[in-house]
């Protein structure tokens, strides 16, 4: 967000070859203070999703009948075997938000990496075919994007019933669009030059035109719209878990905990707050991260 | 610009039949039958079923059932809510105005704020304020607003009792329905205190559901400044001895509006996605909330009818928004 105008200090060595662009790429991204900072959350999540079982004091879905809602360890009537205090069935809350935390990056990078497969696949179709294919999955995509997201969402879920794998599908459609039409417009773009002629004309076939020459050349803007849509995608399977139409209790899913957590929103302050905290970090942290892939991608901006 | 308004118009033709098909095939793809789907756990005995089966045409081809299904519409008949028998598009119509009402006040919201947060943060750009300003609205633009929801009643109306918790008006006031907008129907009629009420009422789903449009806005009115302000015309003003007031406020708001303009049509969707989740944590009696509650009781009339009327809603929106665009800036007539 903040462009920097001055340009970077040269190169100590100098050499005849440019840096590699993924060294460059880091150049570029590291210079973005919120962007290293929101890489270093998602890391630092990513790893108590991993090592969630040694991480959390308790069995997520543990219930302790000695342990109603208890309150957050500095509060009076907290206490150290419950940090973040319990839920009103006496489970660990602490426990159970790292356990979500596996849950929603889970879906973050499963909906995305779902969406982008089948958005490649239908852009690049799309975008080589031509002519009524691509009138047809164009038209397709428009009736997707002309619908409210969590409606297409909702509907999606009234059709294959309400569960966390039908949720995640019902996002990985609402996702789509966006990927098959960045794809589409990348690939007209490129298939005019020079390079795509060339390969052509010693002999590429269409799927080796399609996937290794071109696609490549597209990956710039579908990495930034990737980290971005991992955000989209945890933030709507937590709003369809709220809703009750995504992951089903018990599961630890931080929308599902937050509806679980509604009625108790004048009782117990914690069993509100902390899931509501946890899907806005990590949230936030994919689009700082995404805000920064763009800044440091975009030719345009780096100048 | 008829050419460009019949091009637009010819465009919404395809999306708007393939709402229909979406809508229609909502009920049909449900795995199972559908009455028996409706009927739910119960069970429903074989001459019965037979018997609704033909009712409702299930037993035709499925082009003739929608053949049938586009001449009701046609007829502006969306058949009835299974909960209320009621007509899916009269209980659409009660509703509708309380959704918005409600989005119109958040999109006011979050103009009001958005826009001289924007300038402000373009004009000091990268200083404390600026910083700020992106900081919070990044915040924003990240919010699990149903989150958002319960910590505000959590604050202002739990601890601080503030504003109430839920509802759009008092339970002690009766007010005769006129345009279904409480804040004007509360005028026109002569209860007392109605008005502050239903004003109460508001303030907190306003805020809720403006978030997400007030951030967004905020960002690019931003960056539509940072963009004008780098202009000839405006070194010009400058140079001219402008008071720097004008120069921002008359040279470079106006042309820095137009992009915003089109980011508020697109926010049309967002506010309908937000509305979902705003009215069930306030319990706001729009269609939102009635949508979620014909999933839950499996109401399959009432959600083709919602999904259908809302689309439609939302593609007038856009075209309505493409149309002005076209209307304000030529260029944009003469692409495509």
């Amino acid at each position: 967000m903040t462009a920097e105008t001055l340009e970077a200090p040269p190169a100590a060595v100098p050499t005849a070859t440019p840096p590699h662009p993924w060294r460059e790429l880091w150049r570029d991204f590291a210079k973005n203070r919120g962007a290293v900072g929101g890489l270093a959350l998602i890391v630092a999540i990513m790893l108590l999703a991993v090592f969630a079982e040694l991480v959390a004091p308790h069995d997520p879905n543990l219930t302790n009948n000695a342990a109603f809602l208890r309150p957050p360890v500095w509060q009076a009537g907290g206490s150290w075997s419950f940090p973040l205090g319990t839920d009103a069935i006496g489970r660990d809350m602490l426990s159970r938000l790292i356990h979500g935390a596996r849950l929603s990056l889970a879906i973050g990078v499963a909906v995305v990496a779902l969406a982008i497969a089948v958005g490649i696949a239908l852009g690049l179709v799309s975008g080589f075919a031509g002519g009524v294919t691509d009138i047809l999955i164009m038209r397709a995509m428009d009736i997707l994007l002309t619908l409210p997201s969590l409606l297409l969402a909702i509907v999606v879920v009234a059709i294959l019933g309400p569960g966390l794998m039908n949720a995640m599908l019902a996002v990985a459609v609402v996702l789509l669009p966006h990927y098959v039409r960045l794809t589409r417009a990348a690939v007209i773009a490129e298939r005019g030059r020079d390079y795509v002629t060339a390969a052509r004309v010693s002999g590429a076939g269409s799927l080796r035109l399609m996937l290794s020459e071109i696609l490549p050349n597209c990956a710039a803007p579908l990495i930034v719209q990737a980290s971005l849509g991992v955000s989209t995608a945890i933030l709507d399977a937590a709003a369809l878990g709220f809703l009750g139409l995504g992951a089903q209790p018990p599961s630890p899913e931080w929308g599902t905990m937050l509806a679980d957590a509604r009625e108790f929103v004048l009782r117990a302050w914690w069993v509100v707050t902390f899931p509501g905290l946890m899907i806005l970090m990590v949230v936030l942290a994919f689009n700082l991260v995404g805000d920064g892939l763009r800044d440091a991608l975009d030719p345009k901006l780096k100048r | 610009m008829l050419r460009f308004a019949l091009t637009r118009l010819g465009l919404v033709v395809p999306t708007l039949v393939g709402i229909t098909f979406l809508a229609f095939f909502l009920i049909r793809l449900v795995p199972g039958d559908p009455i028996e789907t409706m009927a739910g756990e119960r069970g429903i005995d074989p001459a019965r079923h037979a018997e609704l089966r033909r009712t409702y045409g299930f037993d035709r081809p499925l082009y003739v059932q929608y053949g049938v299904y586009l001449e009701r519409l046609l007829h502006g008949d969306l058949g009835r809510s299974i909960a209320t028998s009621e007509p899916v598009a009269s209980e659409f119509a009660t509703l509708f105005p309380a959704t918005i009402e409600l989005a119109v006040a958040a999109i006011l919201f979050a103009l009001l704020i958005g826009i001289p947060a924007g300038i402000v943060a373009a004009i000091r750009r990268n200083s404390i304020l600026d910083q700020g300003v992106m900081g919070i609205s990044l915040a924003g633009y990240s919010m699990p607003i149903f989150w958002w929801g319960l910590l505000l009643i959590l604050l202002f109306s739990v601890q601080l009792g503030w504003t109430p918790v839920s509802g759009r008006i008092s339970v002690q006031y009766f007010v005769e329905p006129v345009t279904g907008f409480l804040l004007i129907d509360t005028l026109l009629s002569d209860e007392k205190g109605a008005f502050g009420s239903a004003l109460a009422h508001l303030v907190l789903p306003t805020i809720v559901l403006g978030t997400v449009p007030l951030a967004v806005i905020a960002r690019m009115t931003r960056s539509a400044m940072l963009e004008v302000l780098g202009e000839d015309y405006i070194r010009t003003a400058r140079a001219k001895g402008l008071p720097p007031g004008r120069v921002i406020g008359l040279h470079a708001l106006r042309n820095a509006l137009i992009p915003v303009v089109t980011v508020i049509g697109l926010q049309v969707g967002v506010l309908f996605t937000g509305a979902i989740l705003t009215e069930t944590i306030f319990s706001w009696p729009g269609v939102g909330k009635w949508l979620i509650e014909a999933i839950s009781r499996r109401d399959y009339p009432v959600l083709q009818g919602g999904i259908l009327l809302i689309g439609i809603v939302v593609m007038s929106v856009n075209l309505l928004v493409d149309l002005t665009y076209g209307l304000i800036n030529p260029r944009i007539r003469h692409v495509r």
